[in-house]
C-alpha cells in the first residue's frame, strides 16, 4: 500500500474550461500517482505548450512547463541526467505530434524511461481552434474553413513506427480505466506512450463521442487486458478473431464460434503486427481499443547510458581531471 | 642529423603543409607541431581545410592546408606567411603559393605534376610556376615515387602505400628544421597502435624523407634549428587545440562544482570535436547525448540543468539560431546552462570551415523579449580552457545561461599549454537551497546581494515547485500577468547579469601607457592584435591593446579605459558588431573600425598598415 493519497499530488486550482477532458484526466493522474506511491518530490512533470501542458501547475510535484514541442527532448535530458527521478511528460496532439513530432519519435526510439502522456483532442485549443495533426481529413476549423486536405497521424502508428514498446489508450472521463493505464505506463521501464482521448468542449466538441460515455464505450469500445480473450459488447456478445492478414468481429454463439475461438490479448508479444491492428481499429465496423495494447520490456536508454559510463569507468584508469591530463603526450621544461 | 656547419639558428619559422584533403596534411602538420613543442619551442597552428570531405582528387576546391608557426620565444599567431610551403599537387601550389614569403621555398611533389594533374588544377600551360608568377624558390622532390620505392617490398597495395607520402614530406621538413624523428616515431606508433605494420610503414617513409634531404641536400642550401633557451616558464606542457581545451574546461568545472557534466549536442562544423572529445571521457562520469537536432541538443541540456547537471550544448552559428528559444527558457527559469558557439562564416550555411566573429550580436541579443545573457569570448586555443571553466562558474553560481564564443580559428588551432593545477582554480558553489529555507520559500526567492535565485533540484524533499516559460510572480512563483511584476522581473534578470561584473577581473591594457592608439578587440583575434601591437612598438610607435574576454557584462573599468586614449580602433572579424555594442554602452567615444570578414585569420602586416594609417591620419 502506498503512503500517499491523491490529495498529496494536487496543487492549485485548475483553470481549464468547464467540461474539458483535462480535468478528469488530472484526477486520474493524481489517483494513479497515489497508488504508485512515488514520493511527490521524486517526480517531475514536464510539459510543452498548449491547454494540456498547463498540467504541471496543478501537481504538487516538481513541475516544468517548457516551450512548444520540446518537452520530450527536455524530459529526455532530465531523465538521462538524473535517472532517479520519475518523469511524466505531458503533451497534446499539436505540441507532441506537430511541432514536437521529431522529439516524440526520437524519445520513443531511444526508449527513455519516460511516462509520455498524449492528450489527444484533435484540435489546437489554446490558439483558439485550428486543426491539428490528428484532425481527420476534411476537418473544418478556423484555419481550414473548407476542410483539411491532409490525412492525420494515428499516434499508435507513429509510436510503433518509432519502435515503441508501450502503447496504451484511455478516455479522459473513464477514470478507473485511465488510472490502470497510467499505472501500467509508469510501471513499464522505458518510453511508455498513453494516448488519452479527450474532448474539447469549445472547439471540437464530440470528437471522441462514440466512446466518451460509459454507454458509448459499452457499445463501441473494447477493453484489452493481457492474457484475456478480446470480448466486448453491451452483453459481452462479440469477440475478435484473426482472419487472413486482418482481424474480424464475430458474435459468440453464432456460426459455431465459442469463447475459445476468440483471440487472447498478448501485450508482451514483441512483434507489433497485431498490436498495430488493434490500435488502428475504428468504428463502425470495429470497436475502439482501450487499455494497454503493447507492453514489451527492453533496455532503456538511460540505463544503457549509465551502464556504459560504469563500464568505461572500470576499463579506464583515469577518473578525475588531473588523471585525465596525464593521458596526453606531455613534455617538461625544467 | 644535418651537418652542423650548415645549420643556421632561427628565432622563428612558419611551415605550411598543403595537399588534397585526403593527403594527410593535417596529420603531418600536427606531428611537426608537437615535436617542435616537445623540444621547448612555442607553437601556434592553423589548420585550413575545405568543407568537402573528399573533393575529387587534385581539384582546387579539395586543398587542405595546415600552417604552424614555431618560435624560440612566445608565438602569438600561426604567421601571416610561411617560410616553407609543401605543395603535394598542382592544385595545392595554385591555391597556396600566395601564403609563401618571397624569401621562402616551396617543396613540390614533382611526380604529381603530369599533364593530367595540371589540367585538374585548371592550369593553361605546362609551366605552372611561370603561369603563377612564382618568384620564390621551388624545390621539386619525387615524393610519390620515393614513397613507392621505399615501400616496394612492404607487401602493401599501392593505395595504402600512397597514403604514407605525407610522411615523406614531413621527413624532409624535419630534416630542414633539424627535428628529432624519434618523437615523430612515437606519435605514429601511438596513433596506429592497432595497426603496427602501418605505423612502421609510415616511419620508414618518414626516414626516407629525412634521408632524401640529408643525402641530396635537396637543393636547399641550409638546414635550420629553432632553439628555445628554456626561458619559458618551467613546467609540464601539452599541445592542445581550442575545442579540446573547451571540453577540458567543462570537465574541470564539473569536477570543481561536484556536478555531473551533461552535453547535449548535434554535429556541426567546426564545433563537433567538443562532442567527440567529451564522448571519450565516460570514465570521468561525463554524459554526452547526440540529439536528434540542434533544438533537442539545447532542450535536453535545459532538461539536464533542471534535473541538476552541469549542462552544456555545443554548436556553431546556425545551431544558435535553432537553440535560441530553448536558451530563453533557461533565461526565464534561471537555470544554469553553458552554450558554446564555435563561430564560423555566415550567414546561413556560409563558410562552415572558416572563421569569423559574426555571431556576437546574435549571442547578445538573438532572442525574443528582454533576455540578457552573459557572453564570454575565448581569446586563444589555450584560453578556451579558462573561458569554458569561467562560463560554467558563472552559469552555476549566477543561475543563468552563458554563451561562450570561440571560433573556427582558435577551435582548430593549437598551442603549447602548460598543464593547469586544478587545485589552484576557484571553487564552484551552486546556490542550492538548504533545509532551513523551506519556510516561505518560493522559486524566485533571491540572494539579495547577487539577485541569484536559490536552486531546489528535483528530488529535494520539501521544495517541490513549478517553473516554466510563462512569467512568474517574484513573490510566489505562480504564473503572473501583473504589469508591475513583469517590469520588475525584467529589471531583476538584467540586474542579476549586470552584477556578475563584480566578480570579473578588470580589463587589462597591454603596451604603452601613453599610447597614441588603443587597439580594441575581443575573442580569438588576440594573437594577431597583440603581434600587430608589438610590431608597431618595435617601429617606435606608442600603441596599446585592450582585448576583451568578457563581453556581457563588460569589465567595470571598460569606460575609464576607453576614455583614457585619444584614438581607438576596434578591430574585429565582422562589420563592426563590437564597436557598435561599445557605442551603445558608452556615448561620445569615437571609435575607428578595422573590419575584415574573409573567413581567414587577420594578417599582422595588413593590420599594422591599417592601424598606422589611423594613427597618423
Amino acid at each position: 500500500m502506498s503512503d500517499y493519497k491523491a490529495q498529496d499530488y494536487k496543487f492549485g486550482q485548475p483553470r481549464w474550461c468547464p467540461g474539458c477532458g483535462d480535468h478528469s484526466f488530472l484526477g486520474a493522474l493524481h489517483k494513479a500517482m497515489s497508488e504508485l506511491g512515488v514520493a511527490p518530490h521524486n517526480i517531475a512533470v514536464i510539459s510543452g505548450i498548449g491547454c494540456s501542458s498547463r498540467l504541471p501547475y496543478y501537481m504538487n510535484t516538481y513541475g516544468f512547463h517548457t516551450i512548444h514541442g520540446r518537452s520530450a527532448a527536455i524530459a529526455t535530458g532530465a531523465k538521462v541526467a538524473n535517472p532517479d527521478l520519475t518523469i511524466w511528460q505531458v503533451s497534446g496532439d499539436g505540441d507532441g505530434l506537430a511541432i514536437g513530432g521529431n522529439h516524440f519519435i526520437h524519445a520513443v526510439r531511444r526508449n527513455i524511461d519516460l511516462n509520455m502522456i498524449l492528450l489527444n483532442n484533435r484540435i489546437y485549443g489554446l490558439t483558439k481552434g485550428q486543426y491539428s495533426p490528428t484532425s481527420v481529413r476534411g476537418f473544418v476549423s478556423k484555419s481550414s474553413p473548407y476542410g483539411t486536405v491532409e490525412d492525420p497521424f494515428r499516434p499508435a502508428e507513429l509510436c510503433f513506427g518509432a519502435r515503441g514498446n508501450f502503447f496504451a489508450r484511455c478516455v479522459a472521463t473513464d477514470m478507473a480505466a485511465a488510472v490502470e493505464c497510467l499505472k501500467a505506463a509508469a510501471k513499464h521501464k522505458g518510453a511508455s506512450v498513453t494516448e488519452v482521448l479527450q474532448n474539447c468542449v469549445i472547439f471540437n466538441n464530440g470528437t471522441h463521442e462514440s466512446v466518451y460515455t460509459k454507454e458509448g464505450r459499452a457499445k463501441n469500445a473494447i477493453y484489452l487486458e493481457h492474457g484475456k480473450p478480446m470480448i466486448f459488447g453491451e452483453n459481452r456478445e462479440y469477440g475478435l478473431m484473426q482472419e487472413g492478414f486482418g482481424l474480424k468481429v464475430v458474435k459468440i454463439g453464432e456460426n459455431g464460434v465459442t469463447e475459445n475461438d476468440i483471440l487472447v490479448h498478448d501485450a508482451h508479444c514483441k512483434d507489433t503486427t497485431l498490436h498495430l491492428k488493434l490500435a488502428l481499429m475504428e468504428g463502425p465496423d470495429f470497436p475502439i481499443a482501450l487499455g494497454v495494447i503493447r507492453d514489451v520490456e527492453a533496455v532503456t536508454y538511460n540505463d544503457a547510458v549509465h551502464a556504459q559510463v560504469e563500464e568505461v569507468k572500470n576499463a579506464k584508469k583515469y577518473h578525475n581531471f588531473s588523471e585525465l591530463l596525464e593521458t596526453n603526450d606531455i613534455w617538461e621544461i625544467k | 642529423m644535418a651537418e652542423k656547419g650548415q645549420t643556421q639558428k632561427l628565432d622563428q619559422i612558419v611551415v605550411r603543409f598543403s595537399g588534397d584533403s585526403g593527403d594527410g596534411m593535417q596529420l603531418a602538420g600536427n606531428i611537426f607541431s608537437t615535436i617542435s613543442a616537445t623540444v621547448g619551442n612555442d607553437i601556434c597552428t592553423f589548420p585550413d581545410y575545405p568543407a568537402d570531405i573528399r573533393a575529387p582528387q587534385g581539384v582546387l576546391t579539395g586543398v587542405s592546408g595546415f600552417q604552424v608557426h614555431v618560435g624560440a620565444d612566445k608565438v602569438l599567431t600561426p604567421g601571416d606567411k610561411c617560410d616553407i610551403l609543401v605543395a603535394m599537387n598542382p592544385a595545392a601550389l595554385k591555391t597556396q603559393h600566395k601564403y609563401c614569403r618571397p624569401t621562402g621555398a616551396i617543396i613540390i611533389d614533382s611526380d604529381s605534376f603530369t599533364e593530367k594533374d595540371l589540367q585538374k588544377a585548371e592550369f593553361k600551360t605546362d609551366d605552372p610556376i611561370a603561369e603563377l608568377g612564382i618568384t620564390c624558390e621551388v624545390v621539386p622532390c619525387p615524393i610519390t615515387s620515393l614513397c613507392q620505392a621505399t615501400l616496394a617490398d612492404s607487401g602493401m597495395d599501392n593505395k595504402s602505400i600512397l597514403r604514407c607520402k605525407n610522411m615523406l614530406a614531413l621527413g624532409l621538413v624535419c630534416w630542414i628544421y633539424d627535428r628529432d624523428l624519434t618523437l615523430a616515431e612515437n606519435m605514429l606508433r601511438t596513433k596506429f597502435a592497432k595497426k603496427p605494420e602501418i605505423a612502421e610503414a609510415n616511419i620508414k617513409v618518414l626516414h626516407a624523407g629525412y634521408d632524401m634531404g640529408h643525402n641530396t641536400h635537396t637543393s636547399i642550401a641550409h638546414t635550420y634549428s629553432i632553439e628555445s633557451d628554456a626561458i619559458k616558464k618551467k613546467g609540464r606542457y601539452m599541445d592542445i587545440n581550442g575545442n579540446k581545451a573547451t571540453a577540458y574546461g567543462l570537465m574541470a568545472a564539473a569536477e570543481k562544482a561536484g556536478m555531473r557534466l551533461f552535453l547535449g549536442s548535434y554535429p556541426i562544423t567546426p564545433a563537433t570535436d567538443i562532442l567527440h572529445e567529451l564522448a571519450k571521457h565516460k570514465s570521468m562520469g561525463v554524459v554526452t547525448m547526440q540529439a536528434e537536432d540542434e533544438i533537442a541538443g539545447c532542450a535536453s541540456a535545459v532538461g539536464a540543468a533542471y534535473a541538476g547537471a552541469l549542462a552544456c550544448t555545443s554548436t556553431s552559428g546556425p545551431g544558435i539560431c535553432l537553440k535560441s528559444e530553448a536558451i530563453n527558457l533557461a533565461v526565464i527559469t534561471e537555470l544554469p546552462l553553458v552554450i558554446i558557439d564555435v563561430q564560423r562564416g555566415g550567414p546561413s550555411t556560409g563558410l562552415p570551415t572558416k572563421s569569423e566573429q559574426t555571431d556576437l550580436l546574435q549571442a547578445l541579443y538573438g532572442r525574443n523579449g528582454e533576455s540578457p545573457i552573459p557572453v564570454i569570448a575565448a581569446t586563444s586555443p589555450t584560453n578556451c580552457f579558462d573561458a569554458a571553466f569561467t562560463a560554467c562558474k558563472i552559469a552555476v553560481e549566477h543561475m543563468t545561461p552563458v554563451i561562450l564564443l570561440t571560433d573556427a580559428f582558435i577551435a582548430n588551432g593549437s598551442a603549447a599549454w602548460k598543464l593547469p593545477d586544478i587545485n589552484a582554480y576557484p571553487a564552484i558553489v551552486p546556490p542550492y537551497v538548504t533545509p532551513d529555507m523551506q519556510e516561505g520559500w518560493s522559486p524566485y526567492k533571491r540572494n539579495p546581494e547577487t539577485d541569484v535565485r536559490y536552486w531546489a533540484v528535483p528530488g529535494t524533499p520539501g521544495f517541490a515547485h513549478r517553473i516554466g516559460g510563462l512569467e512568474k510572480s517574484a513573490a510566489t512563483g505562480a504564473i503572473s500577468n501583473d504589469p508591475a511584476n513583469h517590469h520588475s522581473m525584467v529589471e531583476t534578470r538584467a540586474r542579476k547579469v549586470e552584477k556578475i561584473a563584480d566578480s570579473l577581473p578588470e580589463l587589462q591594457v597591454e603596451g604603452d601607457k601613453d599610447a597614441d592608439l588603443l587597439i580594441v578587440g575581443f575573442g580569438g583575434t588576440y594573437g594577431h592584435l597583440c603581434e600587430a601591437m608589438q610590431q608597431m612598438q618595435s617601429e617606435g610607435k606608442k600603441v596599446a591593446l585592450a582585448h576583451f574576454e568578457f563581453i556581457n557584462p563588460l569589465p567595470r573599468n571598460t569606460e575609464s579605459v576607453l576614455r583614457s586614449y585619444k584614438k581607438i580602433v576596434v578591430a574585429e572579424q565582422n562589420m563592426g558588431q563590437f564597436a557598435g555594442y561599445l557605442r551603445s554602452k558608452f556615448q561620445g567615444i569615437e571609435l575607428h573600425q578595422y573590419n575584415e570578414v574573409k573567413g581567414q585569420p587577420f594578417t599582422v602586416e595588413a593590420q599594422v598598415n591599417a592601424f598606422t594609417k589611423i594613427m597618423e591620419g
